[in-house]
């Protein structure tokens, strides 16, 4: 009992070797004999059998189930007091913030969770295009991921609406609007959107139902992708597959140690701007309550959605600029087969391990031109930088994969660890090239 | 190590984007308000009392006239330095409509603790009305709901000037700097010594616009105290925490070679 | 895996304390730190300081007429104030007080004889016991009898009969004039 070998599910464990070993007490015995929960997760995270040389960019999923429990567990304490009516919903917040026991921090930690939720699913998802986490045999596992980032865009613009504030209502506004574009039947869409002729207290309602069972949604799709997970193991830096034994450690202690030093960090983080700049990344426009009459002068998105907003405003024609938006995102679908190249990790790879980090830049572009207005210079960067987006996908990845000459490969895992110099184990050695 | 220092000024470079993105728009032509220091400011930032209730006492003096602070009640007052009986004091001056009463009618009464503090207006329509049409809006939130938002209503207050040669202004409007457009419907709020503070300071224009600046930003923010003090606390935990962490990461990690 | 787990146990073997430390202290930490975030979301439970800042409630005793009883709302509970007749307040002071469940004196339930204040939600399970309206089924004590289960309560509000083990609650309250009272 090694590694898991492709096509032997690593899942099942109804075999005696699975069983929990001696140490366990008579009745976790009789339990698991009949529920194997225990053998289960011992299966599944004490013993199970990960690369050897994952690096701190491995700690950015395990991140993201982490900050996915706080969003759901404050979400759900936050719903104990919220109000979801058009006239009662902004004061129902204001009343959170104000008069709630320690309302103010469960709020805000929902509030910045979200951009930290986006932040670190965008790293998670880079870490994946670079180390090309989603070549065979985890196309599934790439797009299980795909699918949980659209579920995740959903549900954080269905919670942005629900404290009913400037920002709140017109992004609810705009957002519906988008499906106008759809030819012929566009506005009863919108229409059956809104349940009414504007957005309103219909809106809310179906609004706060669905932010509210969307994310066990998400919860779901998260354990499916654990199993493709685990159905073939993690990648790693090098993107060879484990040949042996000495190749893999067990998650426990070793990346369960890792993961939480990794949490603790992003908690500092988090908690800077929970507890000193709350507000920062969001908009002043949103506590002034929601005004049907009055669009604010500048409304843009929160800046998650920023590079997809630039992308939307690029394009002169309405259809087409709503299709290139969702395109963007649809587009990772098929990043798998884009991406013709026989080596997974970029660092073999000598032209895409620099191509690979223009798509963030790229990404921060859009963002930066989203976050201005649509006017002079804007425009055309935004333009250029869009046209970038899509040709980095459509041309740059299958053409590299063809034309660029990879570097030679280790043996295994185990060769390259051992070639890099047993004497410095605390050094890491795959960082060096 | 390299990669580390990229990926971390990518980070930034993003929160950049979303952090700028708040102050790079909603200003019109109006110029950016001037930065300035205050009390809580900072890590460690609290309110100041005194100024607080300067401040409230140029609401209730002035503003008040035309502006509610609807999220805020009687009750709230304890938190800027007022005691249990000066809150009963200070909400029993105010008349509030209760009801219905036993035979079905509305009724007046003295204001209590649990009341919200009431607003010059019983609605929109009302205040537009008695304003040209422009309605006052409600300062209970304005702190957080303008970019820079005690230093937008500061420079506000005292942003008053003469139009310059040539600026058309349109009837009932009046010229502020820092105003979106610069035509305001609000007439200059502030005159030396409008306001006879208790404590003996000056009434100065800038003094009064500092108090209410001061109690408005409290009325936005009133957990901002409690804030403060448990993020200190927390990040602090977290910082031993992840030390701790790193440690034992360490430890754990010396017996593989990796 | 199996080699794994050997080479595991000889470190362990020669590790020394300041591993064992190290992780027992980060196990420590982090669950303090786990027990400690519980609490802000338990405690948001608890009553906001809107709901604390509303619990008085005065009521103008003045309509109120010998024999009737009104009920009205303190904390969104029910309290029932009687205005006792002098019968019904003999009753209440002739009880042998030691052959009560919840030996109380009619004196420790009032501040003046007249006027009986009481939470009117039956300590056995919550329910509103009947005995306001005239109509009512008042129980063999002439006080009130609660429909759920069948408790009895005399003229001064205590038990006597069915399964509820104490006397319906004396509410905090003040008489703020002579016929006015504050409760909470």
């Amino acid at each position: 009992m090694a590694v898991s070998q492709p096509g032997v599910p690593a899942g099942s464990s109804s075999t005696p070797a699975s069983l929990p070993g001696s140490g366990h007490g008579r009745l976790v015995r009789w339990i698991d004999h009949r529920l194997p929960v225990i053998s289960f997760l011992e299966h599944e995270l004490t013993a199970y059998p990960t690369p050897v040389n994952l690096n701190y960019w491995w700690n950015f999923g395990s991140l993201a189930g982490i900050i996915l429990v706080i969003m759901i567990v404050t979400g759900v304490v936050l719903a104990m007091h919220y109000t979801p009516h058009a006239s009662l919903a902004f004061d129902s917040v204001e009343r959170i913030m104000r008069d709630v026991n320690y309302g103010w921090l469960l709020r805000y930690v929902h509030m910045n969770g979200a951009s930290m939720f986006f932040l670190i699913v965008y790293i998670h998802m880079f870490r994946g295009l670079y180390y090309g986490s989603y070549k065979y045999p985890r196309e599934l596992l790439w797009i299980l991921g795909v699918v949980i980032l659209l579920l995740m865009m959903a549900t954080a613009f269905l919670g942005y609406v629900l404290p009913w504030g400037q920002m709140s209502y017109w992004a609810a506004t705009v957002i519906t609007n988008m499906f106008s574009a759809v030819p012929l039947v566009g506005d009863s869409i919108v229409t059956l959107l809104w349940g009414g002729f504007t957005v309103g207290n219909p809106t809310l309602n179906r609004f706060y139902s669905l932010h509210y069972v969307l994310p066990f949604v998400i919860v779901a799709v998260v354990g499916l992708h654990l199993v493709a997970l685990h159905q073939h193991g993690s990648n790693n830096p090098l993107g060879i597959e484990r040949r042996g034994p000495q190749d893999s450690i067990p998650f426990h202690p070793y990346y369960t140690i890792k993961d939480m030093f990794g949490l603790s960090v992003f908690l500092i983080v988090f908690a800077v701007f929970v507890f000193y700049l709350p507000n920062f990344l969001g908009h002043p426009d949103n506590y002034i309550p929601a005004n049907p009459m009055v669009t604010p002068p500048h409304i843009v998105p929160e800046w998650y959605f920023l590079p997809f907003y630039a992308i939307l405003r690029s394009v002169p024609d309405k259809l087409l600029g709503v299709v290139l938006m969702f395109g963007a995102v649809l587009i990772l679908f098929l990043v798998p087969w884009l991406d013709t190249s026989p080596v997974r990790s970029a660092r073999f790879r000598p032209v895409y391990r620099w191509v690979s980090w223009l798509l963030p830049a790229d990404a921060i572009v859009l963002g930066w031109v989203g976050a201005n207005p649509p006017s002079g210079a804007f425009v055309v960067i935004g333009q250029i930088a869009t046209f970038y987006y899509f040709f980095h996908f459509l041309i740059l990845m299958p053409l590299l994969g063809k034309i660029e000459r990879p570097r030679p490969l280790p043996i295994s895992i185990g060769a390259a660890v051992l070639a890099a110099g047993p004497p410095v184990p605390a050094a890491a050695p795959m960082e060096r090239r | 190590m390299f990669r580390s220092i990229v990926a971390a000024a990518l980070v930034a470079g993003l929160a950049l984007v979303g952090g700028t993105a708040g102050t790079a728009r909603a200003e019109g032509d109006a110029p950016h308000p001037p930065h300035q220091k205050w009390s809580f400011d900072g890590v460690f930032g609290t309110y100041d009392r005194a100024a607080m209730q300067r401040g409230f006492q140029v609401y209730k003096e002035v503003c008040a006239a035309c502006h509610g602070v609807k999220h805020l009640y009687f009750r709230d007052l304890a938190q800027i330095g007022y005691s249990e009986d000066q809150v009963k004091g200070i909400a029993a001056q105010v008349q509030v409509t209760d009801g219905p009463n036993d035979s079905g009618e509305m009724f007046q009464r003295p204001a209590r603790p649990s009341d919200p503090i009431p607003g010059p207006f019983a609605n929109d329509q009302a205040a537009r009305a008695a304003n040209n049409g422009a309605l006052p809006v409600d300062l209970s939130l304005i702190a957080k709901a303008r970019v820079s938002g005690p230093d937008y209503v500061f420079a506000l207050l005292t942003g008053y000037k003469d139009p310059p040669a040539g600026v058309k202004m349109n009837p009932n409007m009046y010229f502020n700097e820092y105003y979106p457009g610069h035509q305001i419907a609000m007439p200059p709020p502030l005159n030396p010594d409008q306001v006879k503070y208790a404590d003996g300071t000056p009434g100065s224009v800038p003094q009064m616009a500092r108090d209410l600046v001061s109690f408005l930003a409290w009325a936005a923010e009133p957990t901002l105290e409690e804030r403060h003090r448990a993020g200190f606390k927390v990040i602090l935990f977290l910082i031993v925490v992840t030390g701790v962490f790193y440690a034992a990461k360490r430890k754990i990690w010396s017996r593989i070679q990796h | 895996m199996t080699d794994l787990a050997q080479s595991q146990v000889r470190v362990e073997h020669g590790g020394g304390t300041r591993r064992d430390f190290l992780i027992l202290s980060a196990g420590a930490l982090g669950a303090v730190g786990a027990a400690i975030s519980v609490w802000p979301f338990i405690d948001s439970m608890n009553p906001a300081r809107d709901t604390l800042a509303l619990s008085t409630t005065e009521v103008d005793l003045t309509p109120i007429q010998v024999g009737q009883r009104l009920t009205v709302a303190w904390r969104g509970k029910p309290v029932f104030i009687d205005r006792r007749t002098p019968d019904e307040i003999k009753a209440a002071q002739d009880v042998d007080v030691s052959s009560l469940r919840d030996p109380q004196k009619d004196s420790d339930r009032v501040k003046k004889p007249e006027w009986l204040v009481v939470v009117g939600v039956c300590t056995h399970l919550g329910c509103i016991p009947l005995g306001q309206k005239p109509g009512d089924d008042r129980g063999s004590f002439g006080g009130w009898f609660c429909p759920c289960h069948g408790s009895v309560y005399d003229t001064s509000a205590r038990i006597r009969q069915g399964p509820a083990p104490t006397n319906l609650p004396v509410p905090p309250y003040d008489f703020t004039a002579d016929t006015a009272i504050k409760i909470g």
